[in-house]
């Protein structure tokens, strides 16, 4: 990102001489045309994509959620109706704790261990490499069915946690099909894949220039007083980053929540996420409008968030230099 | 070593020293075992009849049943195979079409001057962060009245035509650290812009299109919530889709079985992390998605 900030344009050729100067521009600005008519030509299948992929239906959802669709036969406009429809919909209300919930309950904690393990690592740990990739694993593979699959086990009535729990003599509940826990064990998995942000807070340490730290400990700082004052401060914009990031992915989770309540988002509605809410709308009562105005909630919720942290940046991020 | 005047003095220091680093070890070998652990359990589990698994937290399958295996393979209605060889025609037509289509665009974003380039740059960037959740209604629209559900086509084409920003974002970091002097001489020696597309700058950017590919890969493989919803006929099912009617069809009885293709789902992304650490590490560390 850095480097996408630092260059800037080149500086222009240096004057042609006054004779030639005529000729050369009329050249130039032929070339100049070839050249955009080229980069057009390289861009062709990117502007196809952005109108019939990415910025067409986003724009096409926005005039679905004003209309009454389920695929079969003509959608009738209805105005507001959706987005009424949503103000009295308990469903969508549950969906939408469940997702903050687990939004702001799972990054803080993620990024919390993610940084703690990279200050660790970066103090000259022998087997970096090793120890990184064994953290970063669980990153690759969270996402997939097979993760989900698993956890529905490990965290079942019989499950792994509870025949560990046994060896204690303890009794656990089955944790995902209790209305009260089956969130919780959705937000232990998220926090799983602490390893990504923890790789890009290593690579953040790692530019903290060394004399800081040196000069705080000729002023005989500890090492909270260091953390506090030098590592966290001049992390910050990596925090941040990383936070940005976190929030817009934890939106968007729907796998997980999907296996591990069997699709309904049970029990009573515990894992309802609210993608999995806006996929048995879509996909499985085929409400498109709805779920289109669901779609166009979901972008103003991520988006406001997204601002939100932007503006707020620039009371706690510090940008060095 | 240390000269003799200071070993006296150090001796203690760098004996506490040395004990700390080893708690860190310990500390840290302790953590990625416990991370690992029901990843190792579930390896070792597919190996378990299932009413062991349901009662046995050890590692150690001592009841070797590979029969877990072959019985998980047939219990769809396809062979596994099937959906494996599903899953490696979405992945493979994901990853050319990144390559092709982001490169390109990649390729006029880096190098080329164009009229309003800055707009669409950010609108580029603006696209990454597009959930795909808000498309997909239209989308679904637009492919069944093309007739392509049920077919690969909606999952590789929008690759094609370089709907995954990020990866255009990543070249274009590439490609502008290349050096110009190379395009200059060419452009000297008479090339055109797609001589030097495909000549200079694709041959040089091999480390990001490796990056790529790796990271389309693991993704794609990953990726359940568009396969679920464009391939709904069990002949078309991925791997993630096929599993998901595993897991709702079978009781208590068939985990045995499901821990084994759970496994061999993961297998291949494994493999990939393993032969491709080095760019993934580097990929999420300077672009920063996981």
């Amino acid at each position: 990102m850095s480097a996408l900030l630092q260059r800037g344009t080149r500086p222009a050729s240096p004057a042609a001489p006054a004779a030639g100067r005529r000729r050369t521009a009329a050249r130039g600005t032929g070339r100049r045309k070839r050249e955009s008519l080229a980069a057009y030509g390289f861009l062709a299948p990117w502007f196809l994509g952005l109108a019939l992929i990415t910025a067409g239906p986003l724009l096409a959802s926005l005039y679905f959620s004003f209309t009454d669709y389920n695929l079969i036969g003509d959608h009738e406009v209805i105005g507001w109706a959706n987005y009424e429809r949503m103000l009295d919909d308990a469903r969508l209300h549950s969906a939408l704790r469940v997702t903050f919930v687990y939004v702001f309950v799972s990054v803080p904690l993620q990024l919390a261990l993610a940084l703690a393990l990279a200050m660790v690592l970066d103090r000259g740990v022998r087997g970096l490499a090793l120890y990184r990739s064994v953290y970063y694993l669980p990153s690759l593979l969270g996402g997939s069915v097979a993760i989900a699959i698993l956890w529905r086990q490990v965290f079942g009535a019989e499950g792994l946690v509870n025949q560990v729990l046994a060896l204690f003599g303890v009794q656990g509940p089955g944790w995902v099909s209790h209305p009260d826990h089956a969130l919780s064990t959705l937000i232990v998995l998220n926090v799983w894949t602490f390893g990504a942000p923890m790789v890009i807070f290593l690579a953040g340490l790692r530019q903290v220039p060394a004399m800081y730290y040196e000069a705080a400990a000729v002023d005989g700082a500890g090492p909270v007083h260091r953390f506090v004052h030098i590592t966290l401060p001049m992390l910050t914009p990596i925090i941040f980053f990383n936070l940005v990031l976190q929030i817009i992915n934890a939106f968007q989770t729907f796998t997980q929540a999907f296996i591990v309540s069997g699709g309904t988002g049970g029990p009573s509605d515990s894992t309802l996420f609210y993608t999995l809410y806006l996929y048995q709308e879509g996909f499985g009562a085929f409400h498109m409008g709805y779920a289109s105005a669901m779609a166009w909630l979901l972008l103003m919720i991520i988006g406001g968030f997204t601002a939100v942290n932007f503006l707020a940046s620039k009371f706690w991020v510090f940008y060095g230099d | 070593m240390a000269t003799d005047t200071t070993a006296p003095a150090r001796a203690p220091r760098e004996r506490s020293d040395r004990k700390r680093r080893l708690l860190t070890h310990i500390g840290l070998i302790a953590f990625g075992l416990v991370m690992l652990y029901p990843l190792l359990w579930m390896v070792s589990s597919s190996f378990k009849p299932t009413s062991e698994i349901f009662r046995e937290p050890g590692l150690i399958p001592w009841n070797f049943t590979p029969e877990n295996y072959s019985e998980g393979w047939t219990a769809l209605e396809y062979p596994f195979h099937h959906y494996l060889l599903n899953s490696a025609m979405v992945v493979g037509g994901s990853i050319v079409g990144n390559l092709i289509g982001c490169s390109m665009a990649a390729y006029a974003f880096a190098r080329l001057e164009f009229r309003g380039k800055r707009l669409l740059f950010a609108v580029m960037l603006a696209t990454i962060m597009l959930p795909i959740h808000v498309v997909i209604v239209p989308q679904y629209i637009l492919f069944a009245q093309l007739d392509w559900i049920n077919t690969f086509y909606p999952l590789i084409v929008p690759k094609l035509l370089a709907t995954d920003g990020f990866f255009i974002f990543l070249m274009v970091q590439f490609i502008r650290g290349l050096p110009r002097d190379l395009d200059e001489a060419a452009r000297i020696d008479g090339c055109g812009h797609v001589r030097i597309f495909l000549r200079i700058i694709l041959p040089l950017s091999m480390p990001a299109l490796a990056t790529t590919a790796i990271f389309t890969f693991i993704w794609t493989w990953n990726d359940f919530f568009s396969q679920l919803i464009f391939l709904t006929r069990p002949d078309m099912y991925t791997v993630p889709v096929a599993l998901r009617t595993f897991v709702d069809s079978s009781s208590q009885t068939s985990w045995g079985p499901l821990f084994a293709m759970s496994v061999v789902a993961l297998g291949p992304v494994f493999g990939f992390f393993l032969a491709g650490q080095r760019y993934l590490v580097k990929g999420i560390a300077t672009t920063g998605i996981k």
